[in-house]
């Protein structure tokens, strides 16, 4: 069966990833450290990399680091919780219905026209400053990889399953637990891996955009502050939030399709 | 006769279509005693799917009607690809129509253990579909068609994916197994041999739109073995269906 498709490629093994990706992190590091050496720039263009630590065990001990990741990593779990709770739900009833997709399809479309970042400002004046309008720019930049997702996975069900669910007289409920949702999670958490990394982009967009706390803040002080020591703290902390995500889904994915193929350890 | 358990009445299903609607089953009738083994035999596009399909009330016929003695009908299928979750165990996947039943997963468990024995899966119950080959694959089916008791057992070609070796040791098990298990099955095939080698009775359908064409008893002594096929008797039997299939 086409089923067989959906499967994943082979991973790389994890040892030889772990040691690439060590390799080419050590390698950057290094002309980092070559061009602010000699270069002869100046610290508000190009901090060395010994000052970026200084300056984050400064954020970390001073505990200012801590409150700000922990604003930027509410905003964008609340917001990939919300956007995903919507487009779950709306991708499941398209996927159900094709009057329901032609009714709704047209505006979707035009939503996803609308560039999320410029409308950003707006969401801010509109909803203030705090943590709402934050969660409002994820949930909305989160909604539609995942509507999406959803409506394919739920679609890709092979209609023999469905056949055997009815010629087992299973109900509605018993179709979506057992066939719909086994059968569509590995799409939906591709979905949720694409949306947990643009989360953390929808909260930082927010945070640039108004507010008084937060990883984005934090980049707009250190600018001001010509601290770019501290810009340079706040987008390492970002990146390491995203990669934390993108983790956490996959070790998720890991968990929950051990039937898709044997991993590596 | 005595009472039939299926009786199958002037059925026929129309499928509308662009180009003009296609008939895939013109004015079906037949009728199937309780334990009897029916083969349906006929050419690949003659409805034997559909008919199934409507059996299992999947789809609506057109006109004509069908009954189970004793309303509706609890039912086992089998299709032709193994149709196994992938994402369900050997054994979860036999369990499935019991849950669908809610049904104490311990009784299940006992009642699956039965069918892997019976079927031969034993050492296999927690293996994930994608390692069982495809004989194995169809094994767990027929486990997962019989578990929850069914009044009749529908097979689609239920072999018609396996190597020829495979699926001649699938109908000895198979014949083994509805012996033991009493049930009335309706299988669909296309082939001469499989249904010579298994059933009690013959259907074959013609080419589109379906219709009964031959109804032939298989009076072949059973168990049925190999060396059967080099009899007179059954060199009969196959020509006179081959013939019907034209
Ligand atoms: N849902 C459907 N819609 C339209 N045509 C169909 C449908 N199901 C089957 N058919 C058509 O009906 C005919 C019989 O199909 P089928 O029952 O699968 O034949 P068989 O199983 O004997 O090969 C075929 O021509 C097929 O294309
Ligand atoms: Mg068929």
């Amino acid at each position: 069966m086409d089923w067989k498709l959906l499967r994943k490629p082979p991973r790389t093994s994890r040892r030889s990833l772990h040691w690439t990706a060590f390799a080419s992190l050590a390698a950057a590091l290094l002309g980092w450290w070559l061009v602010s050496r000699f270069a002869g720039l100046p610290a508000f263009i190009l901090p060395a990399p010994e000052q970026v630590a200084v300056r984050f065990w400064k954020a970390l001990t001073d505990g200012s680091l801590l409150v700000h990741t922990a604003a930027t990593l509410t905003e964008v779990l609340l917001g990939l919780l919300a956007g995903t709770i919507a487009a779950v739900t709306l991708g499941y009833a398209i996927a159900k219905s094709r009057l329901f997709e032609q009714l709704v399809s047209p505006y979707l479309v035009a939503t996803q026209a609308i560039p999320i970042v410029a409308i950003a400002p707006l969401l801010v004046i509109w909803f203030g400053p705090g943590i709402f309008s934050k969660v409002l720019i994820c949930a909305l930049i989160v909604f539609f990889p995942v509507l999406v997702n959803t409506v394919v996975g739920v679609r890709a069900v092979p209609r023999p399953f469905h056949d055997l669910m009815h010629s087992l007289r299973a109900t509605r409920g018993q179709i979506l637990r057992m066939l719909e949702v086994p059968a569509a999670l590995p799409v939906l958490l591709g979905g949720l891996r694409v949306g947990a990394t643009l989360s953390v982009i929808g909260a930082v967009v927010g945070e640039l955009v108004g507010s008084d706390h937060g990883l984005g803040f934090l980049v707009n002080v250190g600018r001001g502050q010509y601290d770019t020591a501290l810009v340079f703290v706040a987008v390492f902390t970002l990146i390491a939030l995203a990669l934390a995500l993108y983790g956490l889904v996959s070790f998720l994915e890991r968990k929950l399709l051990v039937w898709q193929e044997t991993f590596e350890r | 006769m005595a009472n039939p358990i299926l009786t199958v009445h002037d059925m026929s299903i129309t499928f509308p279509d662009r180009n003009g609607d296609l008939d895939a089953l013109d004015t079906v009738s037949f009728s199937v005693q309780p334990r009897e083994f029916v083969c349906v035999l006929g050419p690949s596009g003659s409805g034997k799917s559909t008919l199934l399909r409507i059996l299992a009330g999947l789809l609506e016929p057109t006109s004509g009607s069908f009954t189970f003695a004793g309303g509706k009908p609890k039912i086992g299928m089998v299709f032709q690809q193994s149709n196994l979750m992938p994402w369900r165990t050997a054994l979860e996947n036999i369990t499935l129509p019991l849950e669908l039943q809610s049904v104490q997963a311990d009784e299940a468990h006992a009642r699956a253990q039965e069918l892997i024995d019976l079927v031969g899966l034993q050492g296999f119950e927690s293996s994930w579909p994608r390692d069982l080959s495809g004989g194995m694959a169809q094994r767990v089916a027929i486990a997962r068609a019989l578990i929850h008791d069914p009044d009749i057992l529908l097979l689609d070609e239920p072999f018609g994916s396996l190597d020829a070796l495979t699926r001649e040791r699938m109908w000895t098990e198979l014949s083994r197994i509805w012996q033991r298990r009493q049930k009335t099955v309706l299988m669909v095939t296309h082939s001469i041999s499989e249904s010579l080698f298994l059933a009690d009775r013959v259907l074959v359908l013609t080419q589109r739109p379906g219709k009964v064409k031959l109804d032939l008893g298989v009076d072949l002594p059973r168990p049925r073995a190999d060396e059967m096929r080099y009899t007179a008797h059954f060199g009969e039997l196959a020509r006179r269906l081959k013939e019907a299939i034209g």
